[in-house]
């Protein structure tokens, strides 16, 4: 990412250098606390979110303790709570999703930076920016009425057909599932790595495929071998920034994956996820138990996302400042 | 020619063709889904849609203006909430600020921007539905806020840095205080840019559904004020598409196209405007 | 853009004043079971009283005694009538009780999903109980093709439908099945959301009609105008007495004959697996949750106003929708009842 070199220091001469009745006469004082107060406002309100799910879920907490994420049983008449089924739910389809974003998204982004003309390559990546603007829902009304019945007609029984001997495609066809799930995921998480792994792989720099070139590599071995390892914090950081957002979606996966909670080997199973049993469950949960058990399984999603995303950008930042470091393409 | 390096090259352009595949494919999603919307929902776009009230289950006709409406009422609060928080924290960050507390409020905007939506959602119930015991319009464009502040702070804070700094040493030099500095030549010049984070974080609320769900609820009816439950487009596209009607079904893949419309059309003119401004670097 | 701030905010306190609290608005929420019906109502209603908009949100059962019980909302709809806790959780909460006022009686039905059958198939309950239990897993397993002689059932596998949320529908659906089936009634038990052995699960009457619709060999439970309205099969069960009931409006209604005559006071009564050798043995009344204090005397009486139409007027408006109406003997003492809302 070419940025304006890094330091930026507060503009203009040291305000320390006036004094303080100076700077207040002049409104300076007055604009920097008012400022200063919706900055801060910022800070408190996100502390006050992270209060407030570490609050709201002090029931569950002590109840269950870290049985909460090794028991799968999900009873509300029963009073017990255990999160797995929808940990794995979660886990399974963002790897489901992963595993054919992933290959696609940086075959893609490959294209987009290295073959394709700039003006072309502008223009479809103005399109994939399109894209990452659709929202969840839309992308759940193409799963339920065009990804759905795919699967269920024909790309369920195909595979049940060629590999059903794995555990992974067994059972019946519901339409619905893991597998479909992590498809529209796939979808939507698509456009991130593109634009993310395009932005470093151009800013690689242009000796390094040079270097290649005149040792006899091919375009695609120069590309594969030197450009995409030499990107490569980047673009796992973009992967980490698609499977944050994969695993907070919620209306898409709701929509599509069959909400059961249930562990099962098969890909065709239906299952649940943490976004989605929260929307299904929070507006209706009787019982401060049941309702705080959902509050935790929100506070376990902020958890990874936070963490996913602190990584994401670490890598990302990473790869731009080795590429802009080594001189500049 | 070597059967080797013939070998590498037919490699190369197999595997260069892959990925120029990848890039097609990728591309075409985002036609394939105007297409549906449009074919499907295209002719349900007429007068009623936009001016009638839901009907009773199971009867046909009746529109989504009401859902227009509280979106647009939503939206109107959210922009009102999040962007002044957005704007003028992102000044302090860029004209005012040290180091460290710079540090920590991006930090905590990062943190804000990455959480997913539906805990914002039980975030804003906890804080406004249930103490006051009261779904509303004002819960909804509460929560819808809270996810602009964060992009609207960062992007923002970065076009006011892309300012050049001879711009602003020239007011100093002229003898304006900071603030006045900021409003008659930094923000001017960094205008474009802000204007173009606000219009992308705005497009990026439209379409948000998880956090309306236990704040706004819903209404069959119009929803009078600010403190009643609201329909919002992108809820009733939800319920209306999980439904056996077909008739809704109709419904909600014109709102879908509505509402898709409706945000790639703003994301397009974001970048116009960016596009034609001073060149900044992209967040 | 000053001038453009300046008629934003013309505009922020025109839309304010326009909009401000004009009509009196009420929100509801609750059971999905008698959603059709409802919207029906609170439209004729607001069509008579252009002044008052009664807003009902379908959550599901379970989402209306929550909310009542929070007090986000005026009044819950449920067709799981509230047990002994959560009465004493809402007395405790507000110091004062909530009362059920019973609307229309309605009908779980078996409604299915079969390629190429359109007939009316006869279900035992102990073939219902299976499926749900997951022990009888294909369509033409002997306990489902034995009372359908002549119909060709084939070996697909059943796809199980439920509700996904705390659901009225689902608590008479399971009371039905806890009462005839032992194995169900220890497995699993009667709630508004249980742990399911089996099956899909979807948010509402209407999403599980829409997933059995389009789920080829699916076999779920709705109420009963969600599958007319939808021209979806659906099949007869075995009764106390024996007979293979449809649900319909003389069914439905004999199946509350008993319950009409032994109301309890609070009004919450099961009538599932009721007997007469005509009554449809899944079906139930369906219940208002109404607080018995208001503090803002408008809303109750407004409340009060409805109520009151309803069980009048109202009424007439159920057979067009295939709900029966309420018992004369449950109106008398629902009117009476009335008068404890203060």
């Amino acid at each position: 990412m070419a940025t304006t070199t890094s330091t930026v220091p507060s503009a203009g001469p040291v305000a320390g250098s006036r004094s303080f009745l100076s700077r207040l006469r002049q409104g300076d004082e007055i604009a920097r606390m008012i400022t200063f107060l919706f900055a801060a406002s910022v800070v408190l309100v996100t502390l006050l979110l992270v209060f407030e799910l570490w609050q709201g879920s002090v029931l569950p907490r002590h109840k269950f303790g870290f049985n909460f994420f090794r028991t799968s049983v999900w009873d509300p008449i029963f009073e017990q709570f255990g999160a797995l089924p929808f940990i794995y739910g979660t886990l399974v389809t963002a790897t489901v999703s992963l595993l054919i974003a992933v290959p696609l998204g940086i075959g893609a982004a490959i294209f987009l930076a290295e073959l394709a003309p700039a003006r072309v390559s502008d223009t479809l990546e103005f399109f994939i920016d399109l894209l990452a603007a659709v929202p969840s829902v839309i992308y759940g009304v193409l799963g339920v009425f065009m990804v759905v019945p795919l699967m269920r007609q024909y790309v369920q029984p195909a595979l049940k057909h060629s590999f059903g001997f794995l555990p992974l495609f067994q059972g019946p066809a519901y339409g619905v599932g893991f597998l479909t799930a992590g498809i529209v995921l796939a979808i939507m998480v698509i456009p991130y790595i593109i634009s993310v792994s395009r932005e470093v792989l151009l800013s690689v720099p242009r000796d390094q495929r040079e270097a290649a070139l005149s040792l006899g590599a091919t375009r695609w071995e120069s590309t594969w071998k030197v450009v995409v390892p030499f990107a490569r914090a980047g673009i796992f950081g973009s992967i980490f920034l698609a499977l944050a957002r994969a695993l907070g979606e919620t209306m898409a996966v709701t929509m599509v994956i069959g909400n059961t909670p249930v562990i099962s080997a098969s890909l065709f199973s239906p299952g649940y996820s943490i976004a989605a049993v929260i929307a299904n469950e929070f507006t209706e949960a009787t019982g401060d138990l049941h309702t705080q058990s959902l509050i935790e399984l929100g506070l376990v999603l902020f958890i990874l996302t936070f963490i996913l995303n602190g990584f994401a950008r670490l890598l990302i930042v990473a790869t731009s400042k080795r590429g802009s470091g080594l001189g500049h393409a | 020619m070597s059967p080797r390096l013939r070998w590498r090259k037919f490699v190369s352009g197999f595997m260069l063709t892959m990925t120029g595949v990848c890039a097609v494919v990728a591309v075409s999603v985002l036609f394939l889904i105007l297409g549906y919307l449009a074919v499907h929902g295209g002719a349900s776009i007429n007068w009623n849609f936009f001016t009638k009230l839901p009907v009773p289950v199971g009867e046909t006709g009746g529109g989504l203006a009401n859902a227009i409406l509280g979106s647009a009422k939503m939206l109107l609060l959210a922009t009102i909430f999040g962007v002044p928080i957005g704007f003028f924290g992102a000044i302090y960050l860029a004209e005012f600020s040290g180091g460290t507390t710079a540090f920590i409020v991006r930090y905590a905007a990062d943190l804000l921007n990455g959480v997913p939506s539906i805990v914002i959602g039980i975030f804003a119930y906890s804080l406004v539905v249930h103490p006051f015991k009261q779904y509303s319009t004002l819960a909804g464009g509460f929560a819808l806020g809270l996810m602009m502040i964060p992009i609207t702070l960062r992007s923002t804070e970065e076009f006011l840095r892309a300012v050049p700094n001879p711009l602003r040493e020239a007011a100093m030099a002229l003898g304006a205080s900071k603030w006045k500095t900021i409003v008659t030549v930094i923000v001017p010049a960094a205008y474009r840019g802000i204007l173009t984070a606000v219009l992308l974080a705005f497009a990026r609320v439209a379409g948000e559904t998880a956090p309306l769900l236990f704040t706004a609820l819903g209404n069959q009816f119009w929803s009078p004020g600010w403190t009643h439950p609201t329909a919002s487009l992108p809820v009733m596209i939800f319920t209306y598409a999980l439904a056996p009607y077909d008739d809704w079904h109709r419904q909600a893949w014109a709102a879908g196209l509505v509402l898709l419309v409706l945000i790639l059309v703003i994301n397009i003119v974001a970048r116009a405007i960016l596009s034609r401004g001073i060149a900044v670097p992209r967040s | 853009m000053k001038r453009i701030a300046g008629l934003l905010l013309v505009v922020l306190a025109v839309a304010g004043v326009l909009w401000a609290d004009n009509p009196l608005s009420i929100t509801g929420a609750g059971a999905t079971f008698p959603y059709p019906m409802y919207s029906k109502w609170f439209d004729e209603y607001h069509k008579k009283n252009a002044n008052l908009e009664i807003n009902y949100q379908s959550i599901g059962s379970g989402g209306g005694i929550k909310q009542v019980t929070e007090g986000t909302v005026d009044f819950g709809a449920t067709d799981g009538p509230m047990n002994d806790d959560q009465l004493k959780a809402f007395q405790d909460k507000h110091g004062f009780g909530i009362l059920h006022f019973p609307t229309v009686l309605g009908a779980d039905v078996p409604a299915y999903n079969i390629p190429g059958m359109t007939a009316e198939l006869n279900f035992t309950q102990d073939a219902i109980a299976g499926i749900f239990l997951g022990k009888i897993t294909k369509w033409n397993d002997p306990a489902i093709s034995g009372p359908n002689k002549g119909a060709n059932l084939p070996a697909n596998d059943i796809v199980v439908v439920h509700r996904s949320e705390g659901s009225g529908t689902t608590y008479i659906w399971t009371d039905y099945l806890s009462k005839v089936s032992e194995e169900w009634k220890t497995k699993v038990g009667k709630g508004a959301s249980v742990n399911w052995p089996v099956g899909l699960g979807a948010k509402g009457n209407e999403s599980v009609a829409g997933t059995i619709k389009n789920t080829p060999n699916s076999f779920g439970y709705v109420e009963l105008i969600y599958a007319i309205q939808n021209n979806m099969p659906y099949g007869r069960v075995r009764n106390s007495s024996g007979a293979f009931v449809k649900a319909d409006l003389a069914s439905v209604t004999a199946a509350a004959a008993g319950a009409a005559k032994n109301m309890p006071d609070d009004f919450r009564v099961s009538i599932t697996d009721a007997p007469g050798k005509t009554a449809y043995p899944i079906s139930s009344f369906t219940w208002l949750l109404v607080p018995a204090k208001f503090s803002d005397a408008t809303k109750r009486d407004a409340i009060k106003g409805f109520v009151k139409w309803m069980l009048a007027d109202g009424q007439n408006y159920t057979e067009a929708l295939s709900y029966a109406k309420l018992p004369k003997e449950v109106v008398a003492k629902e009117l009476k009842a009335l008068n404890n809302v203060q």
